[in-house]
């Protein structure tokens, strides 16, 4: 049996957790760069329509007008698709915001190869490889809805700059708004001791069902939610590493620089145990439906669940 | 023959066609740009029935002009006008975004025969118009390269970069053309990010400015050769057009910046048009000729 999930965007995830985090705190604002309702931003525009600044289409200006907010005591969130708010700007990230460091919070919508039909140039999949590159920078992804909410909040709580990755379509409600979100630490989805699972964003939930789908074989795969990119949970992947004794990464980005990297480095330091990888190859998007894409590119949990057999064969 | 001269009358049929082509293909897709497909039929159907030198079925034709979309989301229109003019058949409009086809959301160089480079970030092909007005000057080639932008995109700082470098070196082999429809997807560009005087900011980075109405097809044609033979500089045409222009439901309206029309919403599109839908679906469908 598979599980039967609620459908939600996580974009709208960030739209309530800016209205969330703006009614507690006065010192948030919000920049958009003419994207508003696709990055629905446009409920903190209706409720703080003086801290809602409307940017144009010009990132590299946006970034920094935030970074110089935040240099007398505003916390700016800025918003567009991660293509432009972390691919356009990535000087002005790593000199200005990073370097500084300037407190700012990226948010960053249509991210990943189930964007869509727009192609290739709007599914952006190397996003985490850049951030993760930047010194200072926090890197969240977070899995569903509820936790894009959770997360928006928490990284009021941060001093510096963060950045959270979100996507277009609706996609399966698998954590509990009542849940504890803390950022740097992985949350246990599935237990098992056969294999790990560590994967974020939308590929949390295709973990989930390979989980479910395993077991009917009598395979218990763990599945770990690695939310938080930078800082990296490391002693959850090495715990990973020392009870399942295999490790399969899966996520909607490009394979170098991303979650299979990171785990890769902390498994190959700490604790070697053979390794898989579900990720995009090396390879721009496409256009096509979001499910036609995400079989097309492999990033399913039936590649999930293949990989994991290959890891057992080998173990 | 790379340069086919039509004249005005030819060419305000054409459009037509191009309109009809372009609301076929996105109800068809399912998503899309209309806005901005539309507001700029009418100058680049002028542009490649008029004055573009190109060998369609020999895209890297050595002495061809360059031509490229700043603003890669109006594939409907870019992918319109190639296939009526021969870089591609016309059935395969009907492969608009979809995974097995060629013609991607945003212009891919990597999929389609005729697409230079590859775009759909706002605010880069100026430069690239640029680089290559520099290297053909460098290489005494004829060619005259034709850059078309939005309005909008104007407010990208990386387009003044370009604009001011194209001034620095006279280049007087390069044209742009902005689609100044005075919208964009959250609204009038004036109330988003204002970018007027554009006229101004043009000449203060020494451009010469062309100011025309983008929907008569006369003037447009007129504007083209005063670009052309206006020497040591580069030249601008301001386009004055209306989102949306040829649907009335669309005309002037932000909100069709980014979407499709649905299956009934293209009937009745169609009809304004002068045809039906499932006449013109078939016209692209029963189209002869094969990739070349
Ligand atoms: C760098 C970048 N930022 C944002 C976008 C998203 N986007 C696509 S089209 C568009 C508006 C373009 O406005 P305009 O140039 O006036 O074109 P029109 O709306 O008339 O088609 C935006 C913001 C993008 N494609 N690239």
């Amino acid at each position: 049996m598979t599980p039967e999930f609620e459908w939600k965007t996580t974009r709208e995830g960030w739209g309530h957790g800016l209205v969330d985090v703006g009614m507690t705190f006065e010192d948030v604002v919000v920049l958009v760069g003419d994207l508003t309702g696709s990055t629905n931003v446009n409920f903190f525009k209706e409720k703080f329509p003086d801290r809602f600044f409307q940017m144009g289409i010009a990132e590299q200006n946006m970034a920094n007008v935030a970074a110089g907010m935040s240099l007398v005591g505003k916390v700016p969130y800025y918003a567009t698709y991660s293509a432009f708010g972390v691919g356009r700007v990535v000087d002005q990230l790593r000199v200005t915001s990073g370097y500084t460091p300037c407190n700012i919070k990226i948010g960053g919508a249509h991210s990943g190869i189930s964007v869509g039909p727009d192609g290739a140039t709007h599914q952006m999949m190397e996003d985490i490889a850049i951030l993760r590159a930047l010194p200072n920078f926090t890197v969240i992804a977070p899995a569903d809805y509820d936790q894009t909410r959770l997360a928006t909040i928490a990284v009021h709580e941060i001093n510096g700059p963060c950045y959270i990755r979100f996507g277009r379509e609706k996609v399966p409600v698998v954590t509990n708004p009542a849940d504890s979100f803390e950022i740097g630490k992985a949350q246990v989805m599935a237990e098992g001791d056969d294999a790990t699972c560590i994967a974020y964003g939308q590929m949390v939930s295709e973990a989930l069902i390979a989980h479910d789908l395993l077991l009917e074989e009598g395979i218990t795969l763990r599945v770990l939610n690695m939310h938080t990119l930078k800082p990296l949970d490391e002693d959850a992947i090495i715990m990973a590493a020392e009870e399942t004794g295999a490790i399969v990464t899966a996520e909607e980005h490009q394979i170098y620089g991303g979650l299979g990297s990171a785990v890769s480095q902390v498994v190959c330091q700490h604790y070697p145990v053979p390794m898989e990888y579900v990720a995009v190859m090396d390879r721009y998007g496409r256009s096509g439906k979001p499910e036609e894409l995400l079989d097309a590119f492999g990033l399913r949990h039936n590649n999930i669940i293949r990989k994991v057999k290959k890891l057992l064969d080998r173990v | 023959m790379p340069r086919l001269g039509w004249n005005a009358n030819q060419l305000q049929e054409k459009a037509l066609d191009v309109r009809r082509d372009i609301i076929t293909l996105l109800a068809n897709a399912g998503s899309g740009h209309s806005g901005g497909s539309l507001s700029c039929t009418d100058f680049a159907t002028a542009l490649f029935f008029n004055r573009l030198r190109v060998e369609p079925r020999e895209p890297m034709w050595e002495k061809r002009d360059f031509w490229n979309f700043s603003i890669g989301h109006v594939t409907p229109v870019i992918y319109s006008v190639m296939a009526e003019r021969g870089y591609f058949p016309l059935k395969d409009l009907l492969g608009f975004r979809q995974f097995n086809g060629h013609l991607q959301g945003h212009p891919s160089a990597h999929d389609t025969p005729g697409i230079e480079v590859s775009a759909g970030s706002i605010g880069q092909g100026l430069s690239i118009a640029i680089g290559v007005a520099l290297a053909s000057k460098l290489d005494k080639n004829p060619r005259h390269c034709w850059c078309i932008m939005g309005d909008g995109e104007q407010q990208e700082g990386s387009i003044w970069e370009a604009a001011m470098s194209a001034g620095h070196y006279k280049l007087d082999n390069l044209t742009a053309i902005i689609d100044v429809n005075r919208k964009q997807i959250d609204g009038d560009t004036v109330d988003v990010m204002n970018v007027e005087p554009l006229a101004d900011k043009y000449r203060a980075f020494n451009w010469h400015v062309i100011d025309v109405d983008g929907h008569d097809i006369q003037a447009i044609l007129a504007a083209f050769d005063e670009a052309e033979n206006t020497p040591g500089k580069p030249s601008v045409i301001l386009a004055r057009t209306v989102m949306g222009k040829g649907v009335s439901f669309m005309e002037d309206k932000a909100a069709w910046h980014g979407n499709p029309p649905s299956h009934d919403e293209a009937k009745i599109a169609l009809e304004e048009l002068g045809t039906d839908y499932d006449t013109w679906y078939k016209r692209l469908a029963e189209s002869e000729g094969s990739r070349p």
